[in-house]
């Protein structure tokens, strides 16, 4: 295929904007945190720009989207070899594949990114920087192939992900829960109230996301032309009806409209309506994000009940979301948007693209548990004292104690 | 000599310092302070969960007075700090040894 210069403005714009949401997320929870641990989460969330990005040169987008096994790619784009003149295996772009790797590092960049919501407050940096390092490897890379690439066994099975329900915010959530299993709850937690230090950092953060967002999903469609803006309009459609819903849903069963439901809000919104953006028009993405926004407010109750300490709602906003989205696509996704997609139930698809998105959804929930729970556990067993600071640095703070510095050094005596 | 010391809502800071100011009062000392009286804290929700804030902000503001002070003092504090809602705060009187000004090594009542 000929190189198309709208198209390729347009995924390297996108690149860009899906490259801000990884601060964008350290803000949105950065704010939710405690003021001594601020920076460490911050930290976390930077960092995936840094150790992601050189693995992914040297290993990941090789294992992702060159080759055509059905679980895993290969080796032949390792180590940057031959990247700039090798398409990926069975697209037919339009754009440089340069600009293609870029586009799609930054999902590989922001989805362990959103694992740092649940274990905030007490991992040992050590243990994020070994986590980080074998998720990348064996966790995303392998998912990303499956789902994303034509080779992929989830691709071909014809099973829908426009721009990453299932590889990004259903891999990232379960990876979310298993990892705080294994961890287990911060100190005083649910009895002592952590309430979010800076609800304005989280509130800025959302309004990153929500920009960034537009990268995220109508960049998925690799081309500058009308898919993208259907997926673009979705998106900015399901964020502000998944607000609403949450919203409502708060104020009746809490008694206030509160800034932080707002925020938790459109990213559910904007979480369920990623694998669905490039399938779905009309009021869809607005059906879409009233339900998400809903079902996820009742969800991020659900660590409560269970016991475990989900800190900031990864698994309440993106294992949930992301399973929402999956499976409303089922429903709602139409064949005359794209003509790559396939007709859902209300469209008299039938129950056949329903079934493809379950077991999308359950193959990336189980594969993930499983295999972030070993990573954790493992490391828990390797790093000398465990993957969880001692009790007392917890007390103090990880700023202070995994980074020696201070998020706010206000004058005092 | 005597210390007094008042517990009263933030935003009624600045009617107190007027008015005792008019009284003749030199000088006083705020600070930020947390407790709880029986008005007991508040609860915040954050994505459904409530959360008891036990500790609810106050400011705490110190006068050092002469002994023929004292009463008016703490009686213009009071009226002026009142909104007769629960949670106005609290005033207290303790005795003062001795007092001394830093600049002049002052004394006493000379240091007020």
């Amino acid at each position: 295929m000929e190189i198309n210069t709208g198209d390729t403005a347009w995924v390297l714009a996108s690149a860009a904007l899906v490259l801000f949401m990884t601060p964008g997320l350290a803000l949105f929870y950065g704010g939710m945190v405690r003021s001594k641990n601020i920076l460490a989460m911050l930290m976390q969330n930077f960092f995936c720009m840094g150790l992601v990005s050189v693995i992914w040169a040297a290993l990941t987008y090789s294992l992702a989207f060159h080759g055509t096994g059905k679980y895993l790619g290969d080796l032949d784009l390792a180590w940057m070899r031959d990247v700039a003149t090798t398409q990926p295996t069975g697209f037919a772009l339009t754009i440089p594949p340069l600009a293609f790797l870029a586009f799609q590092l930054m999902f590989a960049i922001i989805t362990p990114a959103l694992i740092t919501g649940a274990i905030a407050d007490r991992m040992k940096w050590l243990g994020w920087v070994l986590f980080l390092a074998l998720w990348a490897i064996l966790v995303y890379a392998p998912v990303a192939h499956w789902v994303f690439s034509p080779a992929g066994w989830l691709f071909k099975r014809g099973a829908l992900d426009f721009a990453g329900g299932t590889v990004v915010h259903v891999n990232a959530g379960i990876a979310a829960l298993a990892a705080v299993l294994v961890l287990g709850k911060r100190k005083g937690w649910p009895h002592h109230p952590m309430p979010p230090h800076s609800l304005p950092f989280t509130l800025l953060g959302a309004g990153i996301l929500w920009f960034g967002w537009y990268g995220f999903n109508a960049g998925s469609a690799l081309a500058g032309n009308a898919l993208a803006a259907q997926a673009l309009v979705n998106t900015h459609m399901a964020a502000a009806a998944a607000m609403l819903g949450w919203l409502i849903v708060e104020r009746l069963k809490s008694g206030h409209a509160t800034t932080l439901g707002a925020a938790s809000g459109l990213v559910a919104g904007l979480v369920a309506i990623t694998p669905c953006a490039g399938f779905v028009a009309g009021m869809a993405p607005i059906y879409i994000g009233l339900i998400a926004g809903a079902l996820c407010y009742l969800a991020v109750s659900l660590k409560f009940r269970f016991g475990y300490d989900d800190s900031l709602d990864v698994v309440g906003v993106h294992l949930v979301g992301g399973i929402v989205g999956s499976l409303l696509l089922g429903l709602f996704a139409d064949v005359s948007i794209n003509e790559f997609g396939r007709d859902g139930v209300f469209l008299d698809g039938g129950w056949g693209l329903f079934g493809d998105q379950l077991v999308a959804v359950g193959a990336t929930i189980v594969y993930s548990f499983v295999v972030t729970f070993a990573i954790v556990f493992v490391l828990d067993k390797v790093i000398p004292g465990g993957i969880r600071v001692p009790e007392e640095d917890e007390e103090t703070g990880l700023d202070q104690t995994q980074h020696a510095e201070t998020g706010y050094a206000f004058e005092r005596v | 000599m005597k210390l007094i010391v008042g517990i009263v809502k933030p935003f009624k800071v600045d009617d107190v310092k007027e008015a005792v100011k008019e009284l003749g009062v030199q000088g006083l000392t705020v600070s930020d302070v947390q407790g709880f009286g029986r008005q007991r804290g508040h609860t915040e929700v954050y994505r459904g969960a409530e959360y008891e804030i036990d500790f609810v902000p106050k400011v705490k503001i110190e006068v050092l007075v002469d002994d023929g002070d004292v009463d008016r003092v703490v009686q213009k504090l009071v009226e002026t700090a009142r909104t007769g809602k629960i949670g106005d705060g609290k005033v207290w009187v303790v005795p003062v040894e001795g007092v001394t000004r830093i600049r002049t090594g002052e004394s006493g009542p000379d240091a007020l």
